[in-house]
């Protein structure tokens, strides 16, 4: 099935091992913004996608996040700013003269069309030769999975068909962006799991640049390399999954991208790369100097549950460094049984709760803590995150 | 499980009485027309002796051929307005007095008929209009354009907005998109619409009364000035082929629309 490739306008470049062989990025968008009577939907967004990228936009429902994408397919035209493709301003284009295309969150198929013609039907616009669509129709059902479909009509065709129809539609047309609006929402868990694989492999076969709309961090994170996290119209945050998860630039964002346990506390005093923080529920708590300068004030101390570990007893700290390790007492208020991992939660005794992650790597529960054992919960500084209030 | 089944005796009941009192009267027209004998109410066997009637008398044949046209010139224009209409304000941009103009284009729905009729011929006269086949044909097209677009309406709001984007995004500028996917979704709708236009206007002797000239009256028109001298089976023969004709149309019309709503079955519509 891998011979069947087709080669795409952006994938020249790509395709050579070379994305960003144009030196300039696919995509620009600069101080783009869109209002709707008085709401502020997009509110100057402005964003680098270069070729051969899998960009994720990421943010809960109304945050601009589809109504950027539809200014993208050119469905809504921005109210400022500018949007280059190639280094050719395209907010004014009309959606019919972009060499972009789009996959819509309810599919939108022909209902009247059977799956071939609806796959055909972008490329009789284009007017290619009928021979010539014939063979991309083959090659974009092949590359789906939907051999022996291609006379159905799209009613008789389950959810997941439906999908790749809308896929190979969009694709066949080899645009240069293919946008994706919550592609898999309508999935259920198990088929989106494996579709989400299948359009990454997609995605790196035809080095095609995607831009994908999700309001799923789990599903952005897993597909994309970079991630674009929208709040109120704005972009919050640009970086790769690791760089989001790791090192969130807000509080906000920290919350939203996966669970977190956050303090809010004062700034104490700075210690070499260690920054001293005393947080009202949870002591005073020693971590890694931030990448970014914070202003020595009210701070917010960040750590994910998978990072804080327990112990029945505190454990050993480097010697002659009393503030090496985060060691808080308290006791487990409750369980929480996932399966892979196990999530407690632990009432301090400063006051506080933190939530604690661990993994059930044995099968037999000799590990295991029960409620209202005493335990040590305790992390790194470097595990912890320091975030303005 | 007793009240039940008395509840649905009582329905039974109901049923056949409301359906006899519905269709007893037609199904009597229909039999007497098939009748041998001269006068209406004494039956002398079957014959189709009133049809051969029908088809020798003249005036007759002229009114129902008149009807006819009318009929269908004017549901056809219904159609292309009410469908424009419909287009507009369920695709349009959100212009200023939308709603006013939305509930203008429906109020002949309510309009009584003497009002309308009355209405256009004092319009007519006024414009000074020789009153004929077309004032008969622009009566009828302002009474059934609303019908029209009441029915393409309701399928053009069910339809996802978004196909027509996708269609833009594939290549299509707006009227391309309109013609390759709206349209071909919507036209059982705009079927059903044309026939709905032409059974109303087909039956219309109020509106047609006041609209129409000397020398061109319609069938309706016709069998009513006939009725009024003293009714002869020929009539029962006229009505048995109208009430065919209408019947058939309605059957149409209902099946169309009931391929509209579950579109996609089909390739074709129709």
């Amino acid at each position: 099935m891998t011979d069947v490739l087709p080669k795409t306008h952006a994938a020249t470049g790509a395709a050579d091992g070379d994305p960003a062989a144009a030196g300039q990025p696919l995509l620009r968008i600069e101080g783009v913004a869109k209002t709707f009577g008085t709401f502020r939907a997009v509110d100057g967004v402005s964003l680098d996608i270069k070729a051969g990228e899998f960009f994720a936009l990421l943010g809960p429902s109304g945050c601009g996040k589809t109504t950027l994408l539809r200014m993208l397919a050119g469905f809504e035209a921005p109210d400022e700013g500018r949007i280059l493709l190639g280094g050719k301003d395209i907010a004014s284009t009309m959606p019919h003269e972009r060499p972009i295309n789009m996959m819509f969150q309810n599919y939108a198929l022909f209902p009247h069309l059977s799956v071939r013609d609806n796959i055909a039907f972008g490329l009789k616009r284009a007017g290619m030769a009928r021979a010539d669509i014939a063979t991309r129709v083959a090659e974009m059902v092949a590359l789906v999975k939907l051999d022996g479909l291609e006379k159905r009509k799209p009613d008789q065709l389950s959810g997941g068909q439906r999908q790749r129809v809308a896929l190979a539609r969009a694709l066949a047309r080899r645009p240069q962006l293919l946008l994706l609006d919550e592609p898999l929402a309508a999935l259920d868990k198990k088929l989106r799991e494996s579709t989400q694989a299948e359009l990454m492999e997609l995605q790196r076969r035809l080095g095609m640049t995607f831009i994908i709309v999700t309001h799923d961090q789990e599903e952005a994170m897993t597909m994309a390399s970079r991630i674009g996290v929208m709040k109120s119209g704005k972009l919050a945050q640009v970086a790769s999954p690791r760089e989001l998860y790791e090192g969130p630039r807000s509080r906000w964002i920290a919350e939203f991208v996966g669970d977190v346990n956050v303090f809010d506390g004062e700034f104490k005093l700075r210690d070499g790369h260690r920054l001293v923080i005393a947080t009202r529920e949870a002591g005073t708590l020693v971590t890694a100097e931030p990448r970014e300068p914070v202003g020595e004030t009210r701070l917010s101390v960040a750590i994910r549950p998978e990072k804080v570990k327990l112990s029945r007893r505190a454990p050993v700290s480097e010697a002659g460094r009393e503030t090496a390790i985060n060691s808080l007492d308290g006791v487990i208020a409750d369980i929480c049984y996932l399966g892979g991992t196990t999530t407690y939660r632990v009432k301090l005794d400063t006051g506080g709760t933190v939530q604690a992650s661990v993994v059930n790597s044995a099968r037999l529960d000799v590990d295991a803590y029960s409620v209202n054992q005493n335990v040590v919960a305790w992390f790194t500084p470097d595990d912890c995150v320091v975030l303005q209030s | 499980m007793r009240k039940l089944s008395r509840l649905s005796r009582f329905n039974i009941a109901a049923l056949t009485l409301g359906l006899a009192f519905l269709y007893l009267p037609i199904l009597i027209l229909v039999i007497y027309s098939f009748n041998a004998s001269r006068l209406v109410t004494v039956w002398g066997g079957w014959s189709l002796r009133w049809y051969h009637e029908f088809f020798n008398d003249r005036a007759m044949i002229e009114a129902a051929w008149m009807s006819l046209r009318v009929a269908v010139s004017s549901a056809t224009i219904a159609t292309l307005l009410g469908t424009l209409a419909a287009v507009a304000l369920s695709r349009g941009e959100r212009f200023r007095g939308r709603t006013l103009f939305s509930g203008m284009l429906y109020a002949p729905l309510v309009m009584p008929e003497v009002i309308t009729g009355l209405s256009l011929l004092l319009l007519f006269v006024a414009l000074n209009a020789e009153r004929g086949f077309w004032t008969v044909t622009i009566a009828h097209t302002t009474l059934t354009m609303c019908f029209v677009a009441v029915v393409v309406q309701s399928r053009l709001g069910s339809l996802d907005r978004s196909l027509e984007e996708a269609a833009m995004d594939l290549g299509c500028d707006p009227v391309r998109a309109f013609l390759s996917v709206t349209l071909p979704l919507i036209a059982p709708a705009i079927v059903a619409g044309w026939m709905l236009a032409f059974t109303l206007s087909l039956d219309d002797l109020v509106i047609a009364s006041f609209t129409t000239g000397p020398g061109s009256a319609t069938l309706p028109i016709r069998i009513y000035s006939e009725v009024r001298l003293g009714v002869k089976p020929e009539i029962n023969a006229i009505c048995t082929l109208v009430i065919a004709l209408i019947a058939g149309v309605i059957v149409i019309a209902s099946l169309a629309s009931k391929l509209s709503s579950s579109q996609g079955e089909s390739a074709a519509p129709l």
